[in-house]
């Protein structure tokens, strides 16, 4: 598993996940602390595509052995994309939780909730 | 996060941390939960050796002219066919049939019977025994503190244990003693992952040191939560989910461990159960998905049923579990539909143990 990091170009939730703004989308994921927290991820259940998430609420679930996890939506949209690797590889998602191991794409209905998210530094500070 | 003050530890509790060791806690215990990572120490006991630290499980020993007649009354299984030196597998019953615990006994001596006790139930285990004995010229002592209990498990664990010991060891289900570093160990060819292998029970003070033997003759250090699937894959049962005081023995599937003739406490229920099914309708059965998803623990099954115990396989690389279903769906083959959290996902009752060794 990798090193613990927190890239400076994401905005974060405080329930551990990352977002990465690119205009009107985009790309969510968990972060390094949610994936070790979780252990080995075995399977991810994506949303469909068309299917709408919410800000704050579970959009996913991601399975590790042991455990079963809900994944939150740092950002409110539509899903206009899924990860496909992560059906046969969820184990990206521990090995490389901001690239690889990306979840969904997200239009957002809201550019202006990015405003609410963390910032690398703050983040970084609540995870003490 | 919860106070840790009050759990126990183990007298390997620093090894744990040294090995890397995530810990959680665990029926009052401090126990690590997983090392490198649940898949990869699973693996690891399938295709090598791992070692265990259960000193959280608890040991009673019952002793004295009329033992064998007074466990004879209180476990399942025929005590008498429990010889010097045999390991014996049963449950202790209450007078309905209920499961108090499932466990080892091993007869160390004529009159001298050693009980390993699930770490949830030790307290009331060790009152049971305490309240039939009074009938009987019999002592029964709490052996908690005098032992700690390492399991060493795997395609290489007779090996490395025996190389590590400088001794032979016993058969499986049968229990051999032997000196390490001026300590007395009890060894006993058992375990609970469906691998070969030997539990061995020491001094706490001893501990340490063998731990890091094993450790330096190759075996892996494997934590709770492979512990766990391990068991799962061996279809052998979880106190607490596959079994309970609202659960009698012929609907989990281990009629085999009871022998109604002895009379047993709770034999008559057990009998019944036997005779006519269980009270609850219901049977114990190993399933495996058919498609994606996992189960887990208290997920209903449509039309009936409950999971029990559910995990990912890692050697199988499919959701697996056991789950109580009605008698009349529980054949080898009968497609289940599990609910795991609003979603429906197809399984079907397969074959026990759900992983079988290459032999």
């Amino acid at each position: 598993m990798a090193d613990a990091s927190y890239p400076e170009d994401l905005k974060y939730h405080p329930e551990h996940d990352w977002a990465r703004i690119d205009g009107d989308v985009a790309t969510f994921g968990i972060t390094w602390f949610a994936q070790d927290a979780l252990g080995e991820v075995v399977f991810f259940d994506a949303p469909d595509v068309g299917s709408t998430v919410t800000k704050d609420e579970s959009y996913a679930e991601v399975e590790s052995v042991k455990a079963v996890s809900d994944v939150i939506a740092p950002l409110s949209g539509e899903v206009v994309e899924v990860n496909p690797a992560l059906e046969d590889s969820p184990e990206s998602i521990n090995e490389s939780s901001y690239e690889d191991g990306w979840m969904i794409k997200v239009r957002l209905s809201d550019p202006s909730q990015v405003d609410a998210l963390l910032d690398q530094a703050a983040y970084v500070a609540s995870l003490d | 996060m919860s106070s840790t003050t009050d759990l126990r530890r183990t007298p390997l509790y620093e090894r744990h941390l040294a090995a890397g060791a995530r810990v959680v806690p665990f029926a009052g215990w401090e126990m690590p939960v997983q090392y490198a990572g649940v898949k990869e120490e699973h693996l690891a006991v399938r295709s090598g050796c791992g070692v265990f630290d259960v000193s959280h499980m608890g040991e009673i020993r019952t002793h004295g002219p009329q033992a064998a007649e007074f466990l004879q009354r209180i476990l399942s299984n025929d005590v008498d066919r429990l010889v010097v030196g045999g390991a014996q597998y049963s449950v202790l019953c209450l007078e309905d049939g209920g499961v108090i615990d499932d466990l080892f006994t091993y007869r160390l001596a004529d009159d001298v019977y050693l009980t390993v006790t699930n770490a949830s139930n030790h307290v009331k285990d060790l009152a049971w025994f305490g309240r039939w004995a009074q009938d009987y010229d019999v002592t029964v002592e709490d052996a908690f503190d005098e032992f700690a209990m390492l399991a060493v498990q795997g395609p290489d664990a007779r090996r490395i244990a025996s190389q590590v010991l400088g001794h032979e060891l016993p058969l499986r289900f049968q229990t051999g003693g032997a000196i390490w570093n001026d300590a007395d160990v009890l060894v006993a060819g058992t375990g609970y992952t469906g691998e070969d292998g030997v539990e061995l029970l020491v001094p706490p003070a001893a501990a340490p040191a063998l731990w890091d033997a094993l450790l330096e003759a190759g075996a892996v250090p494997i934590g709770l939560g492979a512990r766990d699937t391990l068991r799962m894959e061996a279809c052998f049962h979880l106190y607490g989910n596959d079994l309970s005081e609202d659960r009698d023995p012929i609907g989990a599937g281990l009629g085999w461990a009871c022998k109604e003739s002895t009379g047993f406490v709770g034999s008559e229920a057990v009998a019944k159960a036997r005779k006519d099914g269980s009270p609850h309708g219901e049977k114990l059965v190993p399933f495996r998905f058919t498609d994606k998803g996992i189960p887990r623990g208290g997920n209903t099954v449509v039309d009936g049923g409950t999971v029990t115990s559910g995990t990912f396989s890692p050697s199988l690389g499919v959701g697996i579990g056991m789950a109580y279903v009605p008698v009349e769906r529980s054949d080898l083959g009968t497609p289940l539909q599990i609910d795991v959290r609003g979603r429906v996902r197809p399984a079907e009752v397969a074959t026990k143990p759900l992983y079988q060794r290459p032999s």
